[in-house]
């Protein structure tokens, strides 16, 4: 096989004093015309420097110090700027993680293909706009005419997916570089783009470098892996042979780490109290102003829930199917606008602020990004220890328990006097965990929160809240987009759909004999569904 | 649009509640230093101060409704007349320095941006520093100093109307104007740095890049338009600011502009003309207004009324 990019011996400086000399240390890799090389591993080893080195698109700081990158047998470390310009698009193109944010928004769909044809080919704007709504057909977008004159915020993320894929092929570079550019996306739009990806790229024999954290995706699109760590290639190998047989303990780590998608068995105890219960609890945004026309938007629809102690619900859906709004709900972020809410034997949904604040303490929410949720000019301590500080706890006293609960989710409590930029991103949910933990609360909201984290410091957050909730009898609810991660938590899940619960049961029953059409497309959408890597083995 | 309206309204309120409300009578300015009382309360009851206040404002907003501006107290005029004798040199410097600066600051803010940490970038910063930090009229006097008197490359002050021949007209304008404008570039200078610099760090810059896009149309068709909705609210706001900076401006190049028509309007507590010129200029600042609105739609699609 002829191989379209061939990376030799790529050393990347970081600039000094950086925790390390080197973003990216003498990597070599090569892909083939037709085949998709995946590279994988977790956030900081250097695989987005690579694509971006490609592409010649490294920010300043860092600068690439030994090596070469063979484009076709053409150095790109080596030629000018205008050369590498001439390259882009035509014969290497890249995709990028965020659909959302690598449009220009003030410009219309079709005008930004449409710059491509202008800037690298001589054709006139009859061809050239035919040439897009052919490309446009080819991603399979509906009604492209119309999406021709459209602005990237009148479309969805798959969409957006598809215009910057067309954008990229449009001018059948041999090389494609993709950097993580379905991790935005839901599962069932991940899907049909990952499918997309691998049609296109077979018709036209492209190479592609795809980039990505997920082993599910992997061994969907793989023809061969390449494990980086720390900006060193440690394995690199056919898919198959790489899942199963990983060589590197790293790789058998980040393996192992990806949750499985077969339900952890959990015994209940079927005489636990219930904790919270929610009774029709709806959400409807948007009622009619003075001078808009009301367009009400029911979020929230006829949701009816309970978590026993000790016990965790999974709700999982995909965007803007309500999951957060219920959750937001429930902790009172937000008011409910139909239905109640039971927290014990209390109705909490529709409660003043001022009687509310007596129950507030009692449901506690970890949210998704840990570098956001702590208050960066606070000391973690201070942060700790606020909320019982609120509820009349004395500093000393609260102070004790913010060491003891550090004790609990593993950190070092002498560590407590420290910034929240001092802790990883791993570490930092740790202390929101900590945090929502020293109200003691009935119930713990976890909205998405270790959607953020590297497979390997997700798998031990799970196993810090599994074993957290087992000692302190906590009710959870767990809000996730991922199912392998409700798999291994919950023991029922419901499972969410335009604001209802269009399924609602045990784990166990939900996964394995999924009754709703939406759950089944869900679960035959979940990427590396056939694998449990877990067990090096398909499932 | 219609929210014109109650805004003129407040302000027709507020001016004419202010003038009377605060001391000074122009009765008195009017008849002199040697005026006895009695001579003093005929000239009020001629102007019809001697009335009770509301009936005075009733019957000056009903004469504005109609188009009837009133009689300047001091000047025998029309306001009417006044203002259209004077309109003209005020809205030719406001309207030059507002291109001069703008042609110059937004250029010179991406330049900077596209270069960030440079020299020119540095030099930009310090400029606008030095722009914020000197008064109007010694900007204005050092510019005389140097180019009228010492290079003797313009007249020293005075102003020609534009019917008398344009080439005299901007000989006489570009100095005022260069005046005014020094500040105006200093600050959107430095929010279409800052602007642009922001925006050179989002994504789709990459995705422009990634296309093989020059330096040239990546700044200029890609970050410069997503840029444009704060540097069009300075602008906006400097227009506003402008109509402030003019008086002094048009006292330091003796150009006989509105500016100089409400400091002698003010001085001689000529009502009339105070009041209609503050309304106008508050006319002028809700259709600016209007006008950034309308400008935020057209540069981001997303932005809808």
């Amino acid at each position: 096989m002829k191989s379209v990019l061939d990376i030799r011996n790529l050393t990347i400086a970081l600039p000094k004093g950086s925790d390390r000399p080197h973003a990216v240390e003498n990597v070599s890799l090569s892909v083939g015309a037709g085949e998709i090389v995946c590279l994988v591993g977790e956030s900081g080893s250097g695989k987005s420097v690579i694509a971006h080195t490609v592409m010649g698109l490294l920010a300043g700081a860092l600068k690439p110090v030994g090596g070469e990158i063979l484009l076709e047998g053409e150095d790109v470390l080596k030629v000018d700027e205008a050369r590498l310009r001439e390259l882009r698009c035509t014969r290497m193109s890249m995709i990028f993680q965020e659909p959302m944010t690598a449009l220009n928004p003030v410009m219309t769909c079709g005008d930004q293909i449409d710059e491509v044809l202008r800037t690298h080919t001589s054709i006139d704007a009859p061809t050239r706009k035919k040439k897009i709504i052919a490309i446009l057909e080819r991603v399979h977008m509906p009604d492209p005419e119309r999406l021709y004159a459209s602005y990237p915020h009148q479309l969805s993320g798959g969409q957006r997916q598809r215009i910057m894929i067309a954008m990229a092929l449009i001018l059948e570079p041999v090389l494609l570089i993709a950097d993580e550019p379905t991790t935005a996306l839901d599962v069932t739009t991940q899907a049909q783009i990952l499918e997309l990806i691998r049609d296109i790229q077979r018709e036209r024999g492209t190479g592609v470098l795809f980039i990505t954290h997920d082993f599910g995706v992997v061994s969907e699109i793989a023809d061969r892996v390449a494990v980086l760590r720390l900006g060193n290639l440690v394995e690199l190998g056919p898919t198959e042979e790489v899942l199963r047989r990983p060589q590197h303990a790293y790789s058998r780590m980040l393996i192992s780490s990806v949750p499985s998608m077969t339900p952890k068995h959990r015994d209940r105890d079927t005489a636990a109290i219930v904790v919270l219960r929610t009774d029709g609890l709806g959400k409807t945004y948007g009622g009619s102003s003075f001078f808009q026309k009301s367009r009400p938007v029911r979020a929230a629809d006829d949701v009816s829930i309970e978590v026993r102690r000790g016990e965790a619900l999974g709700i999982v859906g995909e965007s803007g199917s309500g999951k957060s709004t219920v959750a937001r709900c429930i902790a009172r972020l937000i008011d409910p606008t139909e239905g109640r809410i039971y927290l014990g034997g209390d109705e909490v949904g529709w409660l003043s602020s001022r009687v509310l604040r007596k129950h507030r303490r009692r449901i506690q929410i970890v949210f998704q990004d840990p570098y956001r949720s702590l208050n960066p000019r606070r000391t973690v301590v201070e942060s700790v220890i606020e909320g019982p500080m609120n509820y009349g706890v004395s500093r000393k006293e609260a102070t004790e328990r913010a060491k003891s609960l550090f004790e609990i989710v593993r950190l070092d409590p002498r560590a407590l006097d420290r910034y929240p930029h001092q802790f990883s991103g791993g570490q930092r949910q740790r202390i929101c965990i900590a945090r929502a933990l020293a109200m003691e609360p009935e119930l713990l909201i976890a909205d998405e929160a270790v959607s953020a984290l590297d497979v390997s410091v997700q798998a031990q957050v799970l196993q810090l809240l599994d074993d957290i909730r087992d000692k302190l009898k906590l009710a959870m609810l767990f809000i996730t987009h991922d199912l392998r991660v409700a798999a291994q938590v919950c023991e029922t899940i419901a499972v969410m759909q335009k604001g209802k619960v269009v399924e609602y049961g045990l784990v166990a029953d939900v996964f394995n004999t999924p009754k709703h059409v939406y759950t089944q497309e869900l679960l035959k959408a979940a990427p590396g569904k056939g694998w449990d890597f877990a067990a090096f083995a398909p499932a | 649009m219609l929210a014109t309206i109650p805004v003129l309204g407040m302000v027709a309120i507020f001016v004419f509640l202010m003038l009377r409300l605060t001391p000074g009578d122009p009765a008195a300015v009017i008849a002199g230093d040697n005026a006895n009382a009695e001579q003093v309360a005929q000239i009020r009851a001629k102007l019809g101060l001697d009335e009770p206040l509301v009936s005075q404002f009733v019957i000056w907003i009903t004469k504005m409704v109609q188009g009837d501006f009133g009689e300047s107290f001091f000047f025998k005029k029309t306001v009417a007349e006044l203002i259209s004798q004077r309109i003209e040199p005020t809205l030719s410097l406001a309207l030059c320095t507002l291109v001069l600066a703008v042609a110059i600051a937004v250029p010179l803010g991406v330049l900077a941006a596209h270069r960030h940490g440079s020299w020119i970038d540095r030099f930009v910063m310090g400029f606008s520093v030095f722009g914020f930090s000197i008064p109007v009229f010694v900007v204005g006097y050092l510019l005389i100093y140097v180019f009228a008197i010492e290079l003797g490359l313009v007249p020293v002050q005075g102003y020609s109307r534009i019917a008398g021949g344009f080439g005299s007209f901007i000989e006489r304008l570009i100095l005022p104007s260069i005046t005014l404008a020094v500040i105006y570039i200093a600050l959107i200078a430095r929010i279409t740095r800052a602007s642009v610099i922001e925006i050179l760090g989002e994504d789709y810059i990459r995705t422009a890049r990634a296309k093989g896009l020059s330096n040239r149309v990546v700044l200029m068709r890609h970050a410069l338009r997503n840029a444009a909705v704060p540097i069009i609210t300075v602008i906006g706001i400097g227009i506003a600011l402008l109509i402030g900076g003019v008086v002094v401006t048009e006292s330091v190049y003796n150009i006989p502009g509105l500016g100089r028509l409400v400091v002698d309007a003010v001085l001689a507590r000529d009502y009339p003309v105070i009041q209609v010129v503050i309304l106008m200029f508050s006319f002028v600042y809700v259709l600016i207004n209007l006008v950034i609105d309308l400008a935020y739609s057209f540069f981001d699609p997303r932005i809808r009324y």
